[in-house]
């Protein structure tokens, strides 16, 4: 009740300014037609500027599907990979006390931090035929640089955070004593884990793996470093947007881009509803 | 089963939370852990149950060394503070919870955990709520469900947490009425947390005194009250009035009736329970003065003020029945006589 009340105390005295409120809304509104919506409109008129049969038959053609396979295999390795690792490492940073918390905690973070571009040079510095391990991968003939294995590392890396990030500040406000009261009734570890901890994650756990695999899906800066954009080979779906694009064709970039564009709002539709339904869940479990 | 806690140390860091903690409870008893915040109850119960390690020392339950058991294989039952019920279960899924984790060779068939989960649930007295979600329930619902929950597994040893810490003060009176008669029922070994002294004396069949990670006293709630085994339990359990003996205090004390030893050693005080004093209107001047009375229902508590000469003004509070103090017609700042009746001497 109290809440009620002073909510409707702070919009009064937030709302006297009405132009302010108005002007605001009205640069934000503007800013996000200007920037987002018309170039998404721009992205799907392009794509379709020669007709449909142009815009299949772009889509079909062979270096676009494998670009499209390519992603969705790198995506394929990366997701399930990250998701343990999120899960492990969200778990190991609310459950225990250890030395070097903290900067596990940063580490985790460094790849939001750290520009994409210079994730994939790293890549190639420690890879790369001029890099550390380069001699002894030529030796015994493993490709990395230039090729698939690259461009999942790359990614990897890139996608590294999403999932841990989703789940530390959950767990954290969470505890952990539903899980403690569940090995008192003789759980054993992977009980708990099944029973109590994943039922109470899972909505936050899918955000984080559905924003993982958008970044897995979209990625291009270290990608792009990484892959040597061989045609067929090592496109992935955003570097064979750009290199179609350079050469003139346009009806293929785009209709590439329409594509990652529908990944974009299918994601933005299912991250809305897990949202939502975490929400939920927590609004139902203060009652 | 019996437990017994030999040489119990914990630390966390610097901070030592137990320390060479000695402790035997019989098989049956109801006991309270009491003690101030910090003092290491909660971490004791902790280390009971298997959630926290201990540093050294051993435990055994029904003399079988448990030390190094999982958490899972103690046979404990744990009721948490905050009840820890599973969210996303239902109130039955919760009791059931315990029967269904167990290995395939000794699990219950799912009629047997059905029929047992209504039992445990009847028990509690909310059978009819079997199939609401935990958010749903009053904070003394879900205590219950949380101690079905740990029957489920019929422990050995029932381990509560400030069972009643979270909880409303007339809810509280009567789930304390309702664990007593509980325990009664089913006679499973159980210790409990509390910071408040009233409850443990309530509840409890023995009473351990706990600070500063030791054990202070252990005993019976009449010998814990009457007998209290130095300052701090006497002052944590209950009211006292502490006199720092000087031989003007002697002599005061005196006055009022105490027996006081004439050789005294320096630094030894006199605590006097509020209901150990009697008061009586004076007749000429005395050195205490009545300040103010409140009412505690049955009871009146008396504030004095004690003006002895080369002392500060000292507060000392004395209880009564309501009718008896009416009857002596006292006003603020009058002069009262004490008469002492019992005390308890520390040094």
């Amino acid at each position: 009740m109290s809440a009620v009340i002073s909510r409707t105390v702070h919009q009064n005295t937030l709302g006297d300014a009405n132009w302010v409120r108005q002007s605001l809304i009205f640069t934000a509104l503007s800013f996000l037609i200007l920037f987002l919506c018309v170039p998404l409109v721009l992205v799907i008129f392009q794509a379709f500027a020669k007709g449909f049969d142009a815009y299949a038959s772009a889509l079909t053609q062979k270096d676009m599907l494998a670009a499209m396979r390519l992603t969705l295999f790198t995506a394929l390795i990366t997701v399930p990979l990250n998701t343990v690792f999120g899960v492990a490492a969200a778990w190991a940073i609310t459950r225990f006390e250890f030395r070097g918390k903290s900067l596990l905690i940063t580490l985790i973070d460094l790849p939001f931090s750290v520009s994409p571009v210079i994730s994939g040079l790293i890549f190639v510095l420690v890879f790369g035929t001029q890099g550390w391990m380069g001699e002894w991968l030529l030796e015994h003939d493993i490709k990395i640089i230039f090729a698939v294995p690259g461009i999942v590392l790359a990614t990897i890396f890139i996608t590294f955070p999403f999932v841990a990030r989703q789940l530390i500040p959950l767990m954290q406000e969470m505890g952990s004593e539903e899980e403690e009261a569940s090995l008192s009734l003789g759980a054993s570890g992977w009980q708990m884990f099944f029973k109590i901890t994943l039922p109470n994650i899972k909505w936050a756990l899918l955000y984080g793996v559905l924003l993982c695999n958008a970044r897995a899906m979209g990625e291009f800066g270290a990608v792009s470093v990484v892959s040597g954009h061989i045609r067929s080979l090592t496109n992935t779906l955003p570097l064979h947007v750009e290199v179609s694009y350079n050469e003139y064709d346009s009806v293929s970039a785009f209709a590439g881009a329409s594509v990652l564009a529908a990944l974009a709002v299918v994601t933005l539709i299912l991250k809305t509803f897990l949202e939502w339904k975490q929400k939920n869940d927590r609004a139902t479990a203060s009652l | 089963m019996s437990i017994v806690l030999s040489n119990i140390s914990k630390n966390f860091g610097d901070f030592s939370a137990l320390h060479d903690i000695d402790l035997e409870i019989p098989e049956g008893e109801l006991v309270a852990l009491l003690g101030p915040s910090g003092c290491g109850k909660t971490t004791l119960l902790r280390i009971i149950a298997g959630l926290e390690q201990t540093d050294k020392g051993k435990i055994l339950l029904n003399g079988e060394d448990k030390t190094d058991f999982h958490v899972s294989q103690r046979g404990i039952g744990f009721v948490f503070q905050h009840y820890a019920l599973f969210r996303h279960m239902t109130v039955f899924d919760n009791v059931a919870f315990g029967m269904r984790v167990k290995d395939k060779k000794v699990r219950p068939s799912e009629a047997e955990i059905t029929r047992k989960t209504h039992a445990l649930l009847e028990l509690v007295q909310l059978d009819w709520l079997h199939n609401r979600f935990p958010d749903q329930l009053s904070g003394g619902q879900r205590q219950r469900i949380a101690l079905a929950r740990a029957l489920a597994v019929e422990p050995s040893v029932l381990l509560l947490d400030e069972p009643f810490g979270a909880l409303d003060a007339s809810v509280r009176k009567d789930l304390r009425q309702w664990l007593r008669s509980l325990h009664h029922e089913l006679n499973v070994t159980s210790i409990f947390v509390t910071h408040d002294q009233e409850e443990a004396m309530e509840v409890a069949s023995q009473v351990v005194v706990l600070n500063k990670g030791r054990i202070e006293q252990q005993g019976s709630p009449a010998e814990i009250y009457d007998h209290p085994a130095n300052v701090f339990v006497s002052k944590f359990i209950g009211q006292t009035n502490e006199f720092t003996l000087s031989h003007f205090t002697a002599d005061w004390l005196k006055q009022t009736g105490l027996y006081v030893n004439e050789n005294f050693a320096p630094e030894t005080v006199a605590h006097v329970r509020p209901h150990d004093i009697e008061i009586t209107k004076a007749t000429n001047e005395t050195p205490v003065t009545l300040k103010d009375w409140q009412h505690l229902g049955a009871l009146i508590r008396i504030e004095l003020v004690k003006n002895l000469p080369h002392q500060t003004p000292k507060s000392v509070f004395a209880e009564m029945p309501n009718a008896q103090f009416k009857s002596l017609q006292l006003n603020r700042g009058d002069n009262v006589d004490l008469k002492i009746r019992h005390a308890h001497w520390f040094n």
